[in-house]
């Protein structure tokens, strides 16, 4: 595990990867996401290199002459981070490989919010993981184009309002479930990927350490709210993602080469719309007749989906289906 | 020694890259580019590379994974064709706005709609206002000399920016033709080694590449990169002075082909130069006296020498293998308008030919000369060689 008194002495000594100073809104959980990851994989001795794709992150991050970067740094476009960093990591192995560069140290984090990974930037993703590169891709979810000003993704939930995807007279807004995307991920087999949330910060350190040190592609998705499109107060990001576990909205769990792992098991669970009716997001849903029925059509999917994992779990408990990426 | 092989064009061009041997490689595959791409392949399958190279999934991935990787100071090289370039095109213009040398072979092809895979210039018009200098190459020699002159241009300090090598899909990628290969060691020393100042790899001084640019500093950065051109312009009669000095070949922004007392010259980019020299040898044998104009280079592009070349002449015929729909084509347009300046200047006339790959006879060449012989040249009136009205 990163060490406790190391994070405490970046903190303390001011020693940030990722610098204060950022213009990212009040509240926002993305920059937790940013600085754990980086914090994390310095105290376990690594030197990062990131890549972020186009997004809150990146433009509020970045803006020139100004940077939050303290580690190398790329953003290139919004659909190919994965892609970029392919690159960059084929440079370190192609450099150490000639002797041109002499440090076994440093490892690669790719960040990018839902519309850079679940929609414009998936095959980019999907490539990069499929050719095994050695990199940690990180997916701050706030299930929107939210930079641009809550524009539905295949990450918006059924039910959240969007400006493309409004809720009107005529309309319940977006039906559609989100895209199961780690299960996307974990198609690819050769592949470490799990789940993970703003309210665990053990819980995602640990998994950050099992994704630097798995030797090939890794992808964490973490649930990260956008205060402002969520409509939700701007102290209760983190209070939100621990009911998203609680209320099996968003389960925590990891995939390592075939092998499903539940990481977190709450001994009872909340109902899935105490979740939605804390979220201002919703609000006009559950002005809605239907809302009950959308409501209920989600508990349904959460509740079979939560029974699955924990069958995985069972049916693949020591039982890879790879030993190679 | 040199020696001379008798392979395709995109042979040729690969051997150029396996005397590079760049650090990395992305590519994917589409015709007519795809030979390159297979044989270097084979380079590195059989050891006799040792690039690291990234079969990705796409042309916009190639494009973005060699931005990574020139980023992070490796030498980079990729190649396309023209609906992979479209693809790409996004990343294109970054690669040139972050002042990254790559170097991209692009084997032209027409630019669909409706499909073809033929040969035409649309692809290479598409990435002309990109930001990366274009050469141009009538044959298997031009295109390997070329990548190896690409490589010496793009990395110097004052000029950083990618640099893309056309040559014609399949009449060139695929005709089997002799060229002169260089010593490996001779190339090797020539390109030298690249060693950039920023470096994403270089975690003791981290920098940030691509930041957001905004009103206050975007339009500062767009100037620089016109001076990066200005000084790919100033630099490259001294590339080309050393490149002939290793190779014999003197290459200079136009190649001049019997155009010092022609009063009509042809300019005509690629590898249909060969049939329009043909031409005009026959023209001349007529009597007539004809010349002919191949820019080597298009970005930055040659004014002043055009404008030197092209004064006083009678009649100058442009074929362009692109269209620029509802516009003077692409090469005629900056020929016009760089005869603005000129004291005395000659009758114009513009030419598409051989577009997705049709055909151009010697006799199509002879029928546009001819309009130039009985004055029948209009500056604003854009014909068609080959084609069925």
């Amino acid at each position: 595990m990163p060490n406790i008194r190391d994070l405490v002495d970046y903190v303390e000594n001011n020693d940030w990867a990722f610098a204060q100073g950022h213009r990212l809104c009040p509240g926002c959980n993305a920059p937790m996401v940013a600085n754990w990851a980086t914090l994390a994989a310095k105290s376990l001795g690594y030197e990062p290199v990131v890549g972020v794709a186009t997004g809150c992150l990146e433009v509020s991050t970045s803006i020139f002459p100004y940077t939050s970067w303290n580690v190398p740094y790329i953003h290139n476009a919004f659909e190919n981070v994965a892609a970029t960093i392919s690159g960059v990591e084929s440079a370190y192995r192609s450099l150490r490989n000639r002797k041109k560069i002499d440090n076994d140290k440093i490892k690669f984090i790719a960040i990018g919010g839902d519309g850079g990974t679940y929609d414009i930037g998936l095959q980019s993703l999907s490539g990069a993981i499929e050719r095994g590169h050695d990199f940690v891709y990180i997916l701050y979810d706030n299930e929107g184009y939210m930079n641009t000003g809550n524009q539905r993704s295949g990450s918006t939930p059924p039910g959240a309002d969007s400006t493309t995807e409004p809720l009107g007279k005529a309309s319940s807004g977006k039906l559609q479930l989100k895209k199961s995307i780690v299960d996307i991920i974990a198609g690819h087999e050769g592949v470490y990927a799990a789940t993970a949330v703003t309210s665990e910060p053990w819980d995602f350190m640990k998994k950050m350490q099992e994704a630097l040190e798995f030797p090939g592609p890794a992808f964490i998705a973490v649930l990260a709210p956008c205060v402002r499109f969520w409509r939700i107060p701007d102290d209760s990001g983190v209070e939100v993602t621990k009911l998203a576990v609680e209320t099996k909205y968003w389960p925590l769990w990891q995939y390592n080469m075939g092998v499903y792992k539940v990481t977190k098991k709450p001994k009872t669970f909340k109902p899935v719309k105490e979740y939605i009716t804390k979220l201002g997001r919703y609000n006009k849903l559950m002005k809605r007749p239907d809302a009950n029925e959308i409501i209920e059509e989600l508990q349904n999917y959460v509740n079979a989906k939560w029974d699955r994992l924990l069958a995985l779990e069972e049916i693949t408990k020591d039982k890879p289906i790879r030993t190679k990426i | 020694m040199p020696v001379k092989l008798t392979v395709t064009g995109a042979h040729a061009v690969a051997h150029a890259m396996r005397q590079i041997n760049p650090d990395v490689v992305a590519a994917y595959p589409i015709t007519p580019q795809t030979p390159v791409v297979e044989y270097y392949a084979n380079f590195v399958a059989d050891g006799i590379v040792d690039t690291v190279l990234v079969p990705v999934e796409s042309e916009h991935s190639a494009m973005s994974a060699v931005v990574g990787a020139a980023a992070a100071g490796a030498r980079t090289m990729t190649a396309t064709a023209a609906n992979g370039l479209a693809l790409m095109i996004e990343i294109v213009y970054i690669a040139a706005s972050n002042r990254l040398p790559i170097i991209m072979p692009v084997v032209n092809r027409a630019l669909s709609g409706p499909l073809n895979i033929h040969c035409d210039h649309s692809d290479a018009m598409l990435a002309r206002d990109s930001g990366w200098i274009q050469f141009f190459t009538e044959n298997h020699q031009e295109a390997y000399d070329f990548m190896i002159i690409a490589t010496k241009l793009a990395e110097k300090e004052n000029v950083l920016l990618p640099v893309m090598v056309n040559l014609d899909g399949f009449i060139t990628s695929h005709g089997v033709e002799s060229f002169e290969m260089l010593d490996d060691e001779v190339v090797k020393e020539f390109v030298g080694t690249w060693n950039p100042k920023y470096s994403l790899l270089d975690t003791q001084n981290p920098v940030t590449y691509g930041p957001v640019d905004l009103f206050d500093y975007y339009f500062e950065h767009h100037r620089q990169q016109e001076e990066g051109m200005k000084h790919a312009y100033e630099e490259l009669p001294k590339v080309f002075e050393e490149f002939a000095e290793i190779s014999g070949r003197k290459y200079d922004f136009l190649d001049l082909y019997k155009t010092d007392d022609a009063d009509y010259i042809m300019v005509i980019m690629n590898s249909t130069a060969s049939t329009a020299k043909y031409v005009v040898d026959e023209l001349r044998e007529e009597g007539k006296k004809v010349g002919l104009i191949k820019p080597q280079v298009f970005t930055p592009f040659p004014k002043k020498e055009f404008q030197k070349v092209l004064n006083g002449r009678k009649g100058v015929i442009v074929l362009d293998r692109a269209m620029s729909f509802g516009k003077e084509a692409p090469l005629y347009s900056l020929i016009k308008s760089s005869l603005y300046e000129v004291p005395s200047r000659p009758k114009l006339g513009s030419y598409i030919y051989g577009l997705g790959g049709r055909n151009t006879s010697p006799k199509m060449i002879r029928q546009a000369f001819e309009d130039a012989f009985n004055g029948n040249l209009l500056a604003d009136e854009q014909r068609y060689l080959g084609l069925r009205e």
